[in-house]
């Protein structure tokens, strides 16, 4: 998804730096296939998650070249569209198709007219703005975090029961994490962890986004 | 050997004992695992310094030894230990994530890429950067 927005805006003093909230191997042949040319980093224990509070993927900050945050995290171009996909043919009807189309041609746009302009962009916004926009953590998710961490070690060395209780609890204390659940989930053939339980997960947002919406001009609240 | 976990870095201790839900470490096992040094004025990091509770300094200190968990429990920070008590995370307060990003300065991280070499996200300063999150799940 990145790789043909960093060529074309590299020259503009800008890089794609992406994450894998993933274990290395599992993220390897996608990274193969997309041959990418921006820093392409491996993020086993899903720290950066902790650090920006982000609960999903895709998610992405803009950070300026002072290394400040200038759009806090939020998700990057994704759409809900899929939960109305034919789930047995997993095929998404032409307009959902659109939809997740627009969605992402929107965020990209954006960050162009970012790189371009610069803090004259419309999208970037100013410190006060920035701040208004941060989702930040409560004591429930810093303590998930701590539980993620130990069962993710604790997988490393093998005690894979006592990994799952400990994913289940920062499951429990951070319920809004879905990098969370489906890093400990059970993948199927091809390592998607998006079987039966998955979807029974994403029917149970009811109205409640899996994508949460972003204030974006182009996008519809509820769109994105 | 116990194995402390805080933030990145991950640190065996030749000189700690669990006791239940209580960490006892060395002092400077402690300063090696999470940069928090005892001083005159308390355990401290940087310049923030915590100071021992006087009337409950038992608790806290016994000679070299300090308790890693009174002192994080007093701090507000979050901690994790397996059953066996050989894994504590001694974990960050969403206090403390929340001041940094409400600082607005993007909080640094170094992590690795497949082939193993470490990239810290300050060494982009200069440039405007997309930092994106995916994975293969």
């Amino acid at each position: 998804m990145w790789q043909s927005l960093h060529a074309s805006l590299q020259v503009h003093n800008f890089t794609v730096v992406t994450v894998a909230m993933d274990e290395p191997e599992a993220a390897r042949p996608w990274i193969e296939l997309a041959k990418p040319t921006y820093p392409c980093l491996i993020d086993r224990d899903h720290h950066v998650a902790e650090l920006y509070n982000m609960v999903n993927v895709p998610q992405a900050t803009w950070i300026d070249e002072q290394g400040r945050i200038v759009r806090p995290p939020e998700n990057a171009g994704s759409s809900d569209a899929f939960r109305q996909m034919d789930r047995t043919r997993m095929q998404m009807a032409p307009e959902q198709i659109a939809e997740r189309n627009h969605t992402k041609q929107t965020y990209l746009a954006a960050v162009r007219d970012w790189v371009l302009k610069g803090s004259a962009s419309e999208f970037a916004y100013d410190a006060a703005a920035s701040r208004a926009r941060l989702q930040l953590p409560d004591d429930a998710v810093a303590r998930a975090h701590a539980h993620f961490r130990l069962a993710q070690t604790l997988l490393k060395h093998g005690k894979r029961e006592e990994a799952a209780i400990n994913f289940a609890e920062a499951s429990r204390l951070h319920p809004d994490s879905w990098t969370i659940w489906r890093q400990a989930a059970k993948k199927d053939a091809t390592g998607l962890a998006a079987g039966p339980e998955f979807w029974a997960r994403v029917d149970s947002l009811g109205d409640r986004p899996y994508h949460r919406p972003i204030d974006m001009k182009g996008l519809r609240q509820g769109d994105a | 050997m116990i194995t402390v976990l805080h933030e990145q870095s991950e640190i065996r201790c030749a000189n700690a004992r669990a006791d239940g839900d209580e960490l006892w470490i060395s002092a400077q096992d402690l300063a090696a695992a999470t940069g928090w040094s005892m001083k005159p004025e308390g355990l401290c990091r940087g310049d923030v310094c915590l100071p021992v509770p006087r009337d409950r300094a038992d608790s806290f200190v016994e000679g070299d030894m300090l308790n890693a968990t009174a002192f994080w429990r007093r701090m507000q920070h979050p901690i994790a230990h397996d059953a066996a008590g050989e894994l504590w995370v001694l974990g960050t307060s969403a206090a403390d994530r929340g001041s940094a990003l409400g600082s607005l300065q993007a909080p640094d991280f170094a992590l690795p890429d497949l082939a193993g070499a470490t990239s810290r996200l300050s060494e982009q300063r200069g440039k405007k950067v997309l930092l994106a999150t995916w994975a293969s799940w």
